[in-house]
C-alpha cells in the first residue's frame, strides 16, 4: 500500500463508520417507528388539491446557464488550486502567466454579464 | 499498520461521530433558545433544566415517527438521499484540526476535501427533491442546485488568499502559519466572502431559499418526515459547524489561543462562529432569488478574484 492510499485510510474509515451510523438511524426508525399509510397521506403535498400534473415539469433555461457558467469557473479554480500551493517557489513568470489565465476569463466574465447571461428575470 | 494503531484510529473516528451527534443535538437546543431571545419569546424550557434535554426529547420523537413516503415517489432515491445529506458532513470533519496533532486524518489537501464534502450536499438535495415527486419538493431541488453552483464558485476564490500565504492546503499547516497573526486581519474581504458562501453551502437563512417555507412550503423536504427529515436536519446543522471550523482554520487561527489547551480555543471559536450564524438567522430577511444569484456573481465573485490578484501581487512583492 502506498503513502497517498495510507493517507486516505483514517477517511475510510470514518466514512464507513458514518455510514454505519446512518444505517443505523434508518434501521431503528424502520424497527420502531409506527407505520399505517393511507391514499391520502401517501399522495404528494400540494396545499390541499390533489396534484394538477407531474411534478417533473419544464423549468427555466436559467438554471442550466448557472451550471454551465459554474463549470467555467469551477475549473478555473482547480487551475488556481496547485499554482496556490506552490506560490512559494514559483518565479514572477508564474504570477504573470496565472494573471494572463485570469485576464482571459475574465474578458469572457464581462461578455456573459453584458449579453444578459447573469440576469434572472 | 499495527492492531493497536487500528484500534486508536477506529476509537478515535467513533468518538468524533458521537461528539459531532451530540454538539449537533445541543446546536438545536441553542439555536432555539437563543432564537427564543432574540425574538422575544422563551423557547423550549420544559424538557430538563432550561429545555436542555428537548434535543433528546425530539430524537426520540423523530425515531418513533412514522416515515410516510409518497405514493408516486422513487423510493431507493428518497430513503438514500437523506443518508447523503449527512454522511458527508460527517467525514468532512476528518480532515479538521481541532488542535495540535488532533485530526483523524491530517491530509495535505484536507481543505479542498472539506470544500468537496460541502459541495456533495447538493447532490443529497436534489436527488431528495426528484424522488420525492411533488412539485414543491423540485422547485426547491431546483433552487439548491442552481444556489450550490453559483456560492461554491467563489467560495474556493475566498480562500485562495489564505493558501497563498501559508502555501499549503493542510489544516494544521494553515493554523500553524497563523501563530500569533490571525488571517482574518490579513484577508478582511477574503474571510466575509468565505462566510457569505458558508452560509449558503451549508444552507441556512438567509441563503435558504430552497426551503423557504413562505413560498415553497418546505422546499426539498417537503414529503420528508420522521427519521429522513431527521437526517436531513443533522445533515444541515452539521453542515454549519463544517464550516464554523473550516473558518476557524482559516481565518481564527485555529486552535491558537492563551492559556487554555488548543482543542478547547478551537471549540470556543467554532460555537462563537455558529452563534453568529443564529444571530444572523434572526436578523437578516431572505433576498429575492434573482438577487442571490446576481449577488454571487456579480458582485461576490469578481470581489474574490480581486482580493485573490491583490494577495497574489503582495506576496509576489515580498519574495521578490
Amino acid at each position: 500500500m502506498d503513502d497517498l492510499l495510507r493517507e486516505f485510510l483514517p477517511i475510510l474509515i470514518l466514512t464507513a463508520l458514518a455510514g454505519g451510523l446512518g444505517l443505523v438511524l434508518m434501521l431503528s426508525a424502520i424497527v420502531i417507528a409506527v407505520r399505517n399509510p393511507d391514499p391520502e397521506k401517501v399522495s404528494a403535498y400540494e396545499c390541499g388539491f390533489n396534484a394538477f400534473d407531474d411534478a417533473r415539469m419544464k423549468f427555466e433555461v436559467r438554471f442550466y446557464l448557472v451550471s454551465i457558467l459554474f463549470i467555467i469557473f469551477d475549473l478555473e479554480v482547480a487551475f488556481l488550486f496547485p499554482w496556490a500551493v506552490a506560490f512559494g517557489e514559483v518565479s514572477m513568470t508564474a504570477f504573470w502567466s496565472m494573471m494572463a489565465f485570469l485576464g482571459v476569463l475574465t474578458v469572457g466574465f464581462a461578455y456573459e454579464w453584458k449579453k444578459g447571461a447573469l440576469e434572472w428575470q | 499498520m499495527t492492531l493497536l494503531a487500528w484500534l486508536l484510529l477506529a476509537t478515535a473516528s467513533i468518538v468524533l461521530l458521537a461528539l459531532l451527534m451530540v454538539a449537533a443535538g445541543v446546536f438545536t437546543w441553542v439555536e432555539r433558545r437563543v432564537l427564543g431571545f432574540l425574538q422575544e419569546r422563551l423557547g423550549p424550557n420544559r424538557v430538563g433544566p432550561f429545555g436542555f434535554l428537548q434535543w433528546v426529547a425530539d430524537t426520540v420523537k423523530l425515531i418513533t415517527k412514522e416515515d410516510a413516503a409518497p405514493a408516486g415517489a422513487d423510493r431507493a432515491a428518497y430513503i438514500l438521499a437523506p443518508a447523503f445529506a449527512a454522511i458527508p458532513m460527517l467525514t468532512g470533519f476528518g480532515v479538521v484540526a481541532f488542535g495540535e496533532g488532533w485530526a483523524v486524518a491530517d491530509l495535505d489537501m484536507g481543505v479542498v476535501f472539506v470544500m468537496g464534502m460541502l459541495a456533495l450536499t447538493v447532490y443529497a438535495l436534489v436527488l431528495g427533491a426528484w424522488a420525492s415527486r411533488n412539485r414543491y419538493a423540485m422547485l426547491g431541488g431546483l433552487r439548491a442546485a442552481a444556489q450550490m453552483l453559483a456560492y461554491e464558485s467563489f467560495l474556493g476564490l475566498s480562500l485562495m488568499g489564505v493558501v497563498l500565504m501559508a502555501g499549503s492546503f493542510r489544516m494544521s499547516d494553515i493554523v500553524a502559519a497563523q501563530d500569533g497573526l490571525w488571517f482574518i486581519l490579513l484577508q478582511p474581504l477574503g474571510a466575509a466572502l468565505f462566510f457569505t458562501a458558508g452560509i449558503a453551502a451549508a444552507h441556512r437563512l438567509p441563503f435558504d431559499l430552497q426551503e423557504s417555507e413562505n413560498d415553497i412550503v418546505a422546499g426539498f423536504m417537503t414529503e420528508y418526515s420522521g427519521m429522513s427529515f431527521a437526517l436531513f436536519f443533522l445533515g444541515e446543522y452539521i453542515a454549519v459547524m463544517l464550516v464554523a471550523a473550516l473558518g476557524t482554520t482559516l481565518f481564527l487561527g485555529g486552535w491558537y489561543g492563551p492559556l487554555l489547551p488548543g482543542p478547547i480555543w478551537f471549540g470556543l471559536k467554532v460555537g462563537l462562529i455558529c452563534l453568529a450564524f443564529i444571530w444572523i438567522r434572526a436578523a437578516l430577511p431572505r433576498p429575492r432569488y434573482d438577487q442571490l444569484i446576481g449577488f454571487a456573481w456579480k458582485v461576490a465573485l469578481p470581489l474574490a478574484l480581486l482580493n485573490l490578484l491583490v494577495t497574489g501581487w503582495i506576496v509576489v512583492g515580498r519574495a521578490g
